[in-house]
């Protein structure tokens, strides 16, 4: 479970960019995080790993995030970056899969295990021994994705998962985040990828949080979504 | 491609030829990383006139680029920058040591030209044995080994983080040169009024980089303490190729092979 009770953040003095931000997440829940650029989608990932330290209180779990509490947080939670280049930092797939899980303290027999149950049920054995600066964008997002389940987290977030994709790829990450079984938060602005992964939408704007609902109700609110510097998803465009 | 995507392909080529297999690649990085030490000791032991003792020590790198399958020309055009360097140490010691040593077919041949080619085999011999090494362990495992011979963590955490860190400089810098030569076309290289800039804005993009990767580790669990691959065990035949390799340098630095040789030939 996460939660978020009263937080405001600022990276600079009188220019708060998140203001009593309080949500909820049930365990098992896939969550959309949605927002124009600078509406603070980024940030409350950062507050939420601890990367950022702000005001209120954030609980993961029931366990505040704090930085005396913060190697029992981030075990909880797996993030997997906008730039797959910056998470995959080893020279192979397999090398940075086994980052994690090794950190944790897991013995190496049950680090492989877990890192061919993840590429397998991610379909991406063949990427095992290969070098990160071989393959594509697309395969380097999925290893990139596989690392994080390697950690077997209860929560995965996810920061623009989608971008950067060609169409076969997206599908594919789409429908990985769809059988993932772990709590999910995933920020991003492409609203058709939303719509296929999350039951839950948070819209934010100016680091508030403007609306929280079903995914297929506010993503079909036309006025709201303008008025907050977005667009109906492709898919639902048409229908109004 | 311009010449920073070059360079990183060059970097990653160096994981690539680690990986590779083969007798040397196979030995113990503990054994690898020693011998490597004795070889350069060896090397840097000689004398700045012993030019025909210095010569058979060649043989090492040699038979390694033989038996690691590795091209010798592929070490040479990796260290083609840093070769000239190393080559250009000795550069003036023909004019400052001027006094006759020998003489080669009635010509005099001065101290300081034995010198400087004695320092650059040096400098070469060097390289070689340290290229070797690179291409022939991965770089995790001989982070391990240095571990494992008791060098601090940080030091080693710091080799290891800046070889990584290497290639996302090299990365910003080659995004940058990219955007500069779209936007200056037929311009060569970058005008120096453009430099500060140029440098900082590097220097700025490589620190985000670097804290976005610093993160990605910190969420993975990282606290000070890296998870080397884990260290070959040290086996019979790698104390062998240790024994033989301290035994054949010391071989080569006690027994001058080339005066022996020549003896056979020369009264």
């Amino acid at each position: 479970m996460i939660e978020f009770q009263h937080v405001n953040f600022s990276y600079e003095k009188d220019r708060p960019v998140i203001r009593d931000l309080s949500f909820r997440i049930a365990d098992g829940e896939a969550v959309g995080l949605i927002g124009a650029n600078g509406a603070g989608k980024s940030t409350i990932m950062k507050l939420l790993l601890g990367l950022l330290q702000g005001e209120g209180k954030i609980l993961v779990d029931d366990v505040e995030v704090t930085k005396a509490n913060l190697a029992q947080i981030r075990r909880k939670l797996g993030f997997v970056l906008q730039n797959s280049d910056n998470q995959m930092f080893m020279p192979t797939v397999y090398e940075d899969m086994i980052f994690a899980p090794l950190n944790y303290g897991l013995s190496r027999e049950e680090t492989e295990r877990r890192v061919d149950a993840v590429l397998e049920r991610l379909g991406i054995s063949e990427l095992k021994q290969r070098h990160n600066h071989k393959i594509s964008g697309g395969e380097k997002r999925m290893a990139a994705i596989a690392t994080i389940l390697a950690m077997e987290p209860d929560a995965v977030l996810m920061d623009e998962p989608s971008s950067a994709l060609d169409p076969c790829n997206r599908r594919l990450v789409i429908n990985t985040i769809r059988d993932m079984k772990q709590t999910r938060l995933i920020a991003s602005h492409d609203l058709d990828m939303i719509l296929d992964t999350c039951t839950r939408v948070l819209l934010v704007n100016g680091g508030r949080l403007v609306a929280d609902a079903p995914a297929e109700e506010l993503l079909r609110d036309r006025a709201l979504l303008e008025a907050n510097r977005l667009e109906l998803p492709f898919c639902l465009a048409g229908r109004g | 491609m311009n010449k920073m995507d070059k360079a990183l392909r060059e970097l990653a080529e160096m994981d690539e030829l680690a990986a590779q297999d083969s007798p040397i690649h196979r030995l113990s990085p503990t054994a690898k990383l020693l011998a490597t030490i004795a070889y350069i000791i060896t090397v840097v032991s000689f004398r700045k006139y012993d030019l025909t003792g210095l010569v058979p020590l060649v043989l090492w790198p040699v038979l390694l680029f033989q038996l690691s399958g590795i091209p010798v020309s592929t070490c040479f055009y990796k260290l083609r920058i840093v070769l000239p360097l190393v080559m250009a140490v000795g550069l003036f010691n023909p004019l400052f040591d001027r006094a006759p040593l020998l003489q080669l077919g009635g010509v005099a041949v001065s101290g300081g030209l034995v010198s400087m080619l004695t320092l650059m085999l040096k400098g070469v011999f060097c390289l070689m044995a340290s290229f070797l090494l690179m291409a022939t362990t991965p770089i995790d495992c001989l982070c391990a080994s240095l571990r494992k011979l008791r060098v601090p963590k940080l030091l080693v955490t710091l080799l290891l983080l800046t070889y990584r860190y290497v290639g996302v400089m090299t990365r910003e810098l080659a995004v940058m040169t990219d955007a500069y030569h779209l936007r200056a076309p037929g311009q060569k290289g970058i005008q120096f009024s453009a430099w500060g800039s140029f440098l900082g804005q590097l220097l700025l993009r490589s620190m985000d980089r670097a804290q976005e990767l610093y993160s990605s580790m910190l969420l993975r669990g990282y606290h000070e303490h890296f998870h080397y691959a884990p260290d070959k065990p040290f086996r019979e035949k790698d104390a062998a190729y240790l024994l033989l390799c301290l035994g054949c340098f010391a071989l080569l630095r006690y027994v001058h092979i080339a005066q022996l040789l020549g003896g056979l030939f020369v009264r």
